[in-house]
């Protein structure tokens, strides 16, 4: 204790007790603070720069020159970058016309330029951020992972079935909450007006956890306060799990359900035995 | 209309002298020691005697009947394969099998023994297809089947009770359909029984004891696959059974119709017999459905229960829709307006009551009175057995394609979703669309149907009158061309002239000479003639034989005789060989003989 009373008055002691008060201001801020979104870069200036640019030419004439929306389309200060990567990953933004519902489509802007131009709207003020791939997806257990031998199946076959008891509860989720206009096989359904849910064969699970987060168009918002984003994943594996899976009992036949099996029970069944009976009725004693 | 003469050969068979074999072959040899032994104790023989020589007649269109009777058979065999393994409970089981989508889940007993069915049990798959796809084309069959009948006017008596069993057994049948589909307890077959529950508490007042009956609680309960079970398994079919045993001894009493043609009176049966002819048609017919099903079920999905999931009452899938046959009653439900009314606290939910309790109970009132309600005009008593074709009674005709085309209106309504998701229209104008269009596209097909028939029937008497074409084009001296006209074979003008067209009735004096009312004035009478100008005003009057024997002549004596008598000729000559072979084929004319020996004592 000497040693620092006796020197409480070195001249450099004011100087060393700003620079702790500082640090220790900055650590304590550093761990409180909210960090920033992170996506898998993470935004640079340049960066932001270049998508203000791309913004500017293709989105503002709709949304604003500095995205405060216009009558034409909304604003996009608060959207996130992850509503970015949505819309324009999936081909809906920039949108050909104004429709009912503006229907997904082929990219316009390479990967880079929507990254971007997410990455200038994310700038503009917080929103969902672009989700990592831990967040969408499940990790399936290989049996590479495990040990060989008979312990390794063991361990290797209660791992797959932990999996699928999760992807199982995916699949319930998915029932209870997107069905009603998704359909049971995610092959979507129609809506009031000229809408629809689109189908999500194919989708990348990214852009389906997006979808739930901002809830575009029509699709009602599925906070991570409603859906975690392990559940999320969960569903979304269980989706590709299903079309991932051979179609047990023959050709799907467009998965239209009892619709289709009708017109086919006609088409087809009635069709074709009418066709043999006439065939039936022409031949035998009658034939010559 | 253009059409040449039929160039097929007319129907000649040498006669077929049936040589009894002196000398009996093996396989009659090896049958004759117990088939006398069976018939020294059960009178076969006298049963084969007067049945297997029975006579149908042959068309493509009788044989739609057969395959539903074939699709049931197989549907019996297939749900006899399935009861073995199917568990009808709704007690919650974790389900542990081998679909790992489901792995873990809480679901029915039913739901999960039907999943184990499709995965686990050899064959259960198909068989669970065949069955799905075999109940299908049951009822498609019958509509079609009923539709024959209906156009044909092979309701008409003697056949107007044949007729309501037919009915009853459409009506059973969707009822064994819905029954059936309803107890995998998949998601589906949930939403479909919520449909039905919400169909039987929008019956009025009682609605709701009636649900309470029926689901033994509230929806779902835990009972109703079981009772559903035991009537689709047991209690359904067995009364399916008794109506087709009743329907076919029906046929088999009032023997079968047959479509006009030459030698085919109201009291003969032109076609082969029973044995062998259609012992083998049949049979064999039986084996080409049984494998257009088997095939239809090994390629085609039908019902992927697993991608359902188990019932869970807060869940529905878009897309939710019943098999065909109920497709009409979701589809009124779909487009009817939310019309409600609350009356001294009681809820009448005309917006599901009207559209399927109401529609469905009007569909099979008017399937069964119609045969009564033509009768009643026509007032018409005697027996037919002679087909009509569908033109020579255009109301008729017109009546029955305006209903199918309410009923397809009702049925698209019942795919709205997928009309509008696949053909990218809006949801809600299809609704719009359809709601006008169950009355307006019927009375639009009536008119349409019914001009349609009157000009065939004109058009038949236009070519009775001028001829076939003969495709022999002459150019005339001047320089004009016209074609050749033949007359039409005799075989066709017989069939072409068969029908007896009717006359309106006329309202008779509601008094007689002395003023005593003779009881024809009245209302109802009224209405009848009233009805009978509405069905037969338009009716084209038939040639009489003075006129086609004029006509045949005028035909054969135009303008270049030479040449066009020597076409007569050959023609003429033609239709004479025809006629004398015809007289002597190997075609059996079942007449007074047939007629009684199967009259049943």
């Amino acid at each position: 204790m000497r040693l620092l009373s006796s020197r409480r008055r070195h001249p450099a002691t004011r100087a060393l007790f700003l620079a702790l008060a500082l640090s220790l201001m900055g650590v304590l801020y550093a761990t409180v603070a909210p960090t920033a979104p992170s996506s898998a870069e993470g935004p640079s200036s340049t960066q932001i720069e270049e998508g203000q640019a791309l913004y500017r030419t293709g989105c503002a004439s709709c949304h604003g020159l500095n995205a405060e929306g216009t009558s034409q389309g909304p604003t996009l200060i608060g959207v996130g970058a992850g509503s970015v990567d949505f819309q324009m990953g999936t081909g809906r933004m920039p949108a050909a016309a104004p429709h009912a519902q503006i229907p997904a489509k082929p990219k316009v802007y390479s990967d880079d330029e929507i990254a971007a131009i997410a990455a200038y709207i994310g700038s503009l003020d917080l929103g969902i951020a672009i989700p990592d791939i831990g967040q969408y997806s499940m990790e399936k257990p290989a049996r590479g992972q495990f040990p060989a031998g008979h312990d390794g199946d063991v361990a290797y076959e209660t791992a797959l079935d932990e999996y699928y008891r999760v992807v199982a509860i995916g699949g319930e989720l998915f029932r209870t909450n997107c069905s009603a206009c998704h359909n049971y096989q995610g092959t979507g359904g129609a809506l009031p007006g000229g809408k629809h849910a689109p189908s999500l064969e194919g989708v990348e699970g990214r852009y389906i956890l997006e979808a739930m987060r901002i809830g575009p168009q029509q699709m009602p918002v599925f906070s991570a306060d409603v859906i975690s984003d392990e559940e999320a994943a969960a569903m979304i594996t269980y989706l590709e799990e299903l079309h991932g899976q051979r179609n047990n009992g023959g050709l799907g036949l467009g998965g239209f359900g009892p619709v289709g099996e009708g017109l086919w029970a006609w088409l087809i069944g009635i069709g074709g035995l009418i066709c043999f009976a006439i065939w039936i009725t022409r031949k035998g004693v009658r034939a010559k | 209309m253009a059409r040449p003469v039929s160039t097929d050969a007319p129907d000649s068979t040498t006669v077929e002298t049936p040589d009894r074999p002196e000398q009996l072959g093996p396989v009659f040899k090896a049958a004759a020691g117990p088939a006398k032994w069976a018939d020294e104790r059960l009178g076969i023989a006298g049963l084969a005697r007067s049945n297997l020589r029975k006579v149908f007649p042959d068309h493509w269109s009788f044989l739609l009947g057969e395959i539903a009777l074939y699709a049931f058979i197989i549907c019996l065999l297939s749900g006899v394969f399935l009861t073995l393994w199917f568990r009808p409970s709704m007690a919650e089981i974790e389900y542990e099998g081998s679909y790992q989508l489901l792995r873990g889940l809480p679901m029915s007993e039913a739901y999960a023994s039907t999943i184990e069915l499709s995965f686990d049990i050899r064959g259960g798959l198909l068989m669970r297809q065949i069955h799905h796809w075999g109940a299908l084309l049951f009822i498609a069959a019958m509509f079609a089947h009923m539709l024959r009948v209906f156009f044909t006017g092979a309701f008409r008596k003697p056949r107007e009770l044949n007729w309501l069993l037919g009915v009853g057994l459409i009506a059973i049948g969707m009822i064994e359909g819905f029954a059936g589909y309803s107890l995998p307890d998949d998601l589906l077959s949930g939403t479909g029984l919520r449909f039905v529950d919400g169909l039987v508490r929008s019956i009025p007042v009682v609605g709701t004891w009636l649900e309470f009956l029926v689901f033994g609680g509230e929806f779902p309960g835990d009972i109703i696959v079981a009772r559903l079970y035991i009537a689709h398994v047991l209690l359904i079919p067995g009364i399916i059974l008794g109506l087709i045993a009743a329907h076919l001894a029906l046929v088999v009493y009032h023997k079968h119709t047959q479509f006009p043609g030459p030698g085919r009176t109201e009291k003969n049966v032109v076609g082969y017999p029973l044995f062998p002819v259609y012992m083998a048609k049949a049979g064999g017919f039986f084996f080409i459905v049984f494998g257009a099903i088997i095939l239809m079920s090994a390629t085609m999905q039908i019902n992927p229960v697993w991608k359902y999931g188990a019932y869970n009452p807060e869940q529905v899938t878009a897309g939710s829709q019943p098999d065909w046959y109920m497709g009409w009653v979701e589809g009124a439900v779909r487009i009817m307006p939310g019309w409600e009314s609350h009356i001294g606290g009681t809820t009448w939910s005309w917006n599901v009551f009207l559209p399927a309790v109401v529609l469905m109970g009007l569909l099979f009132t008017v399937m069964g009175v119609y045969p009564f309600i033509e009768q009643w005009v026509t007032k018409d008593k005697s027996e037919h057995h002679l087909l009509e074709r569908p033109r020579n009674n255009p109301t008729r005709t017109a009546f029955g394609i305006a209903a199918m085309s309410c009923y397809a209106m009702f049925w698209l309504g019942g795919g709205n979703d997928i009309i509008a998701t696949q053909f990218h229209v809006s949801l809600n104008a299809v609704t719009y669309f359809l709601r006008a269009a169950v009355f307006v596209v019927p009375v639009i097909a009536f008119i349409v149907t019914k001009r349609i028939c009157i000009s065939l029937q004109r058009s038949d008497i236009d070519r009775l009158l001028h001829g076939a074409e003969s495709g022999i084009i002459d150019r005339s001296p001047e320089g004009g061309y016209a074609e050749r006209h033949v007359p039409v074979s005799d075989e066709e003008a017989f069939m072409l002239t068969e029908h007896q067209p009717r006359k309106v009735a006329e309202l008779e004096a509601g008094e007689d000479e002395t003023g005593v009312s003779t009881g024809k004035g009245g209302l109802k009478e009224r209405m009848r003639v009233k009805a009978s100008g509405f069905y037969y005003a338009d009716q084209p009057e038939k040639l009489t034989s003075e006129e086609l024997a004029e006509a045949k002549a005028h035909i054969l004596g135009h303008e270049d005789h030479a040449e066009l008598e020597s076409n007569a000729h050959a023609n003429g000559s033609q239709s004479e060989d025809s006629q004398s072979e015809d007289s002597q084929s190997d075609e059996i004319t079942a007449g007074e003989d047939e007629q009684a020996g199967t009259t049943p004592s």
